[in-house]
């Protein structure tokens, strides 16, 4: 049997961490409820057996010093962020058992948020919430659980109604939902209440151990400095006031839900991490060389959002990353991008590539009317506009600039009877026109498409493109 | 292994789960959720936490928590968002926990917009929340740089216990461009000082609260020697065309991609002009800028803003020479042509 004298060893028997001369009292005041609660906690840690895997978070408030005391791992938290740093820790470990003991203040008014959602979610966390229906570290304020009528240094003509609202129901507000397994209010008015509370906090971190959920354990708890009364008397003004807004008993209690093995975090090697994230080496590299004297492509391709601009730009760039050129692309992005017209601009080049927004086009590719008429004012003077024609009427282009009208769409249709490879079309005009990109090397980016099914229309669709301009020209280089 | 073409913001996540990042913690705000998303997707794949925090407030708090444990953590947002985790960032850098903070600056203040600006710099260098801490910031121009500068923030981050951020905009964030991914590391730092839930570490303490005035000057002292060392030590810049420069610009992130193509163009009318880019914003390269003290005729400083980087550049080189300004702000991002008229104007005015 267990000496019930003793102290137990989840609480340091010497306070050195708090310094000064007495490293045997506490610093709570005499009669507040902290050291209760401190010892029903320690107690509970030595005789289940999780001293050494508990880690304390004490944020702002009275107990903000709670690392004083509790030989456990210890972190100290920003006021109210107790349960949202108790979140990362128990994710990060979770084997631990992670306490979050938060005062009034911390967790129903600067922490209403953290609290709220680490409940909903549900989070594998024991929290200890000392109603003491004031501010005590600052000097006596008005705390979100102060009861009508109480004066406080914030409400000096006592708090009403009308200006502050009720007092804030936690343990009420917090059972309406669905995640917590164990939410319980307690007081400090007495032995047998104490004895309550030692047995709830038992409950919470066995729920914990249990890796059952959240938990939460409100406790009423005196503060006589806050109060400005005598510590007895402070325990009377417990029974008399707050017992009365606050009612002691189980809210909710879920722990007959079963226990949830915790699952230890996995640690991958470098080559299942690599598998994971795709990131195996495909082969892809080609010793290909940039060609002598290849200049620097600057393409902007446009049109209505559906027709595989954004993708048509990506097919380019790929390819002429293949190659081992340089390139990049860059999409419109924003509010434009969720409906209407679409672009992205697409930089091929033999050289490190400045600005990736294009200003001066070499080409412009316009899959619609608007994009047309928008880009073709920028297109450089010797460089070059390609054209969806099934659309555009009344064209009306920069003079001296070479415009290449193609019907992308009309092929698509009649070629191939499917609309959505306009866009592979186009790139095949591209790539008969200038040269940016082999055409080989679309072809086995299109062969490595994830849908199969797609592969056999586009490698179509790339050659009725190149097909349709071959008439035009030879590929150039810019 | 070969190149895989990625947007910048692919390339934060895919870099730090490489550099061992295992949690993510984040809230959604454009132009910064692509990279929420991203670690959604792929923090499950590698055994990693990803959580959608209720407020960015919570999600910095959340980083605190798992940096306490050791866990390589990071988060990312855009500048309200950055503004609302400031809290979180001065008590990480108070504990001393390494982690890392993205912010893709957004147009401000206030709503502002979604395109991109770089109005964040003050705030990402100079503090940004309260006391006396430095933000280790670095700014990647390119995708493959926002996946090496990422693992370098965690490395950084690590050695000197300190949050690190990467500070960049929504061009370089939505960028494709080839990235060639470095193999993932095996080996992390040993953190003796985290809270790991074990019997070895039960003494172990973060905190940020020292309640006596002796104790906590000696920390920020203390720290203070730390950012001392950063600032020695880990200054990364980048200097483009600057052989034979008689005037400098200086630029970063996205800007410094269209001052290049800017210079390509000046250079062709004979203006010897050169780039010098800074790649840590803090520590800021004071030394090898200030090695132009004397030697430029004149810098031109062009920002994402109405000019806050540039009170570094004229500390570093005391303004000798004169250093002249050209901003936007709002999104709008100067073309190469207009940053050529404004070299232009820079040699007529400094002849």
């Amino acid at each position: 049997m267990k000496d019930v004298l003793k102290k137990p060893d989840s609480f340091f028997s010497v306070f050195e961490r708090k310094g000064g001369p007495d490293l045997a009292s506490t610093h709570y005041c005499p009669g507040c409820g902290h050291g209760n609660i401190h010892k029903l906690i320690a107690e509970a840690l030595e005789d289940l057996e999780i001293a050494d895997r508990t880690v304390f978070v004490s944020p702002v408030g009275c107990s903000v010093f709670g690392y004083y005391y509790f030989k456990t791992g210890n972190v100290q938290s920003a006021h109210g962020r107790a349960p949202a740093v108790a979140t990362g820790i128990k994710r990060a470990l979770p084997h631990s058992i992670v306490i979050s003991y938060q005062g009034d203040g911390d967790l129903a008014a600067i922490g209403g948020n953290e609290i709220l959602q680490a409940a909903n979610r549900g989070e594998s966390l024991t929290v200890i919430f000392v109603n003491n229906a004031i501010y005590g570290m600052t000097g006596g304020q008005m705390a979100p659980t102060t009861l009508i009528d109480q004066k406080t240094t914030t409400t000096p003509y006592g708090r009403s109604v009308e200006n502050e609202g009720n007092p804030m129901l936690v343990a009420e507000l917090l059972s309406v939902l669905k995640s917590p397994v164990y939410i319980e209010r307690c007081t400090l008015e007495d032995t047998k209440n104490i004895m309550k509370a030692r047995k709830a906090i038992r409950k919470a971190l066995q729920n914990q151990i249990d890796n059952k959920g959240f938990s939460l354990i409100e406790i009423l708890s005196p503060c006589p400095t806050g109060w400005k009364l005598e510590p007895v008397d402070a325990r009377q003004w417990l029974i008399d006031n707050m017992v009365k807004v606050f009612p002691p008993g189980v809210y909710k209690n879920d722990a007959d839900r079963p226990a949830r093995p915790i699952k230890p975090r996995p640690v991958l090697t470098a080559a299942q991490i690599n598998k994971a994230l795709g990131h195996e080496d495909k082969g892809k590299s080609a010793a290909a060389k940039i060609p002598p004297g290849f200049g620097t492509h600057e393409l902007i391709c446009a049109g209505f959002g559906g027709q595989g601009v954004l993708l048509l730009g990506q097919l380019l760039t790929k390819s002429g990353m293949y190659e081992h050129k340089h390139v990049s692309w860059l999409p419109s992005y924003g509010p434009e991008m969720r409906g209407g017209t679409a672009n992205c601009h697409v930089v091929v080049s033999g050289h490190r590539i400045g600005t990736p927004y294009v200003t001066e086009p070499t080409l412009l590719v316009a899959m619609n009317q608007p994009s047309l008429e928008k880009f073709a004012p920028i297109v450089r003077p010797d460089g070059m506009i390609v054209y969806d024609s099934s659309f555009v009427r009344d064209v009306n282009l920069p003079a001296g600039i070479r415009a290449v009208p193609v019907p992308f769409s009309a092929l698509a249709n009649e070629k191939l009877d499917n609309p959505r490879v306009a866009n592979i079309i186009a790139a095949g005009a591209v790539i008969g026109l200038t040269g940016i990109v082999q055409a080989d090397t679309m072809r086995a980016l299109i062969r490595e498409l994830p849908k199969k099914q797609l592969i056999e229309p586009n490698l179509k669709a790339l050659d009725v493109g190149l097909k349709s301009v071959e008439h035009i020209a030879s590929p150039t280089t810019v | 292994m070969a190149k895989q073409l990625v947007k910048g913001n692919e390339a934060i996540v895919r870099g730090a789960i490489l550099a061992g990042c295992r949690a993510y913690y984040g809230y959604p705000i454009t132009p910064a959720s692509e990279i929420a998303e991203t670690a959604a997707l792929l923090m499950p794949l590698v055994g990693g936490t990803f959580l959608q925090a209720e407020a960015e407030i919570g999600a910095i708090n959340m980083v605190y928590g798992a940096a306490s444990t050791g866990q390589r953590v990071m988060t990312a947002s855009s500048s309200p968002g950055i503004s609302l985790k400031q809290e979180g960032i001065s008590y990480c850098a108070g504990a001393e926990l390494p982690c890392v903070v993205v912010n893709i600056n957004r147009g401000g203040p206030g709503l502002g917009n979604i395109a991109p600006e770089q109005s964040d710099y003050f705030q990402m260098t100079k503090g940004g929340g309260h006391g006396s801490y430095r933000l280790i910031v670095l700014a990647p121009n390119s995708a493959q740089e926002m996946c090496d500068l990422t693992m370098k923030a965690f490395e950084l981050a690590d050695k000197y216990r300190n949050p690190a951020g990467i500070l960049t905009d929504g061009y370089i964030g939505q960028m494709m461009e080839p990235v060639d991914f470095p193999e993932p590391l095996e080996r992390l730092p040993e953190k003796a000082w985290a809270v790991k839930a074990t019997a070895e570490t039960t003494n172990n303490l973060i905190s940020s609260i020292l309640i006596s005035a002796e104790e906590l000057e000696k920390h920020v002292l203390k720290l203070k020697a730390k950012y001392d060392e950063i600032e020695r030590t880990e200054v990364l810049f980048e200097e483009y065309r600057t052989e034979d420069a008689e005037y400098l610009a200086v630029a970063f992130g996205i800007l410094s991609r269209v001052m290049m193509t800017a210079i390509d163009l000046a250079r062709e009318e004979g203006i010897k002009i050169g780039l010098f880019r800074p790649i840590t914003l803090w520590p800021f390269p004071k030394k090898p800028l200030g090695a132009w003290t004397g030697r430029a005729r004149a810098i031109l400083v062009a920002e994402l803003s109405t000019g806050q980087m540039i009170e570094d550049v004229k500390l570093a080189v005391a303004c000798k020479p004169p250093v002249d300004f050209y901003g936007r702000s709002g999104g709008m991002v100067p073309t190469p042509q207009e940053l050529l008229q404004v070299i232009r104007k820079l040699r007529e005015d400094h002849p």
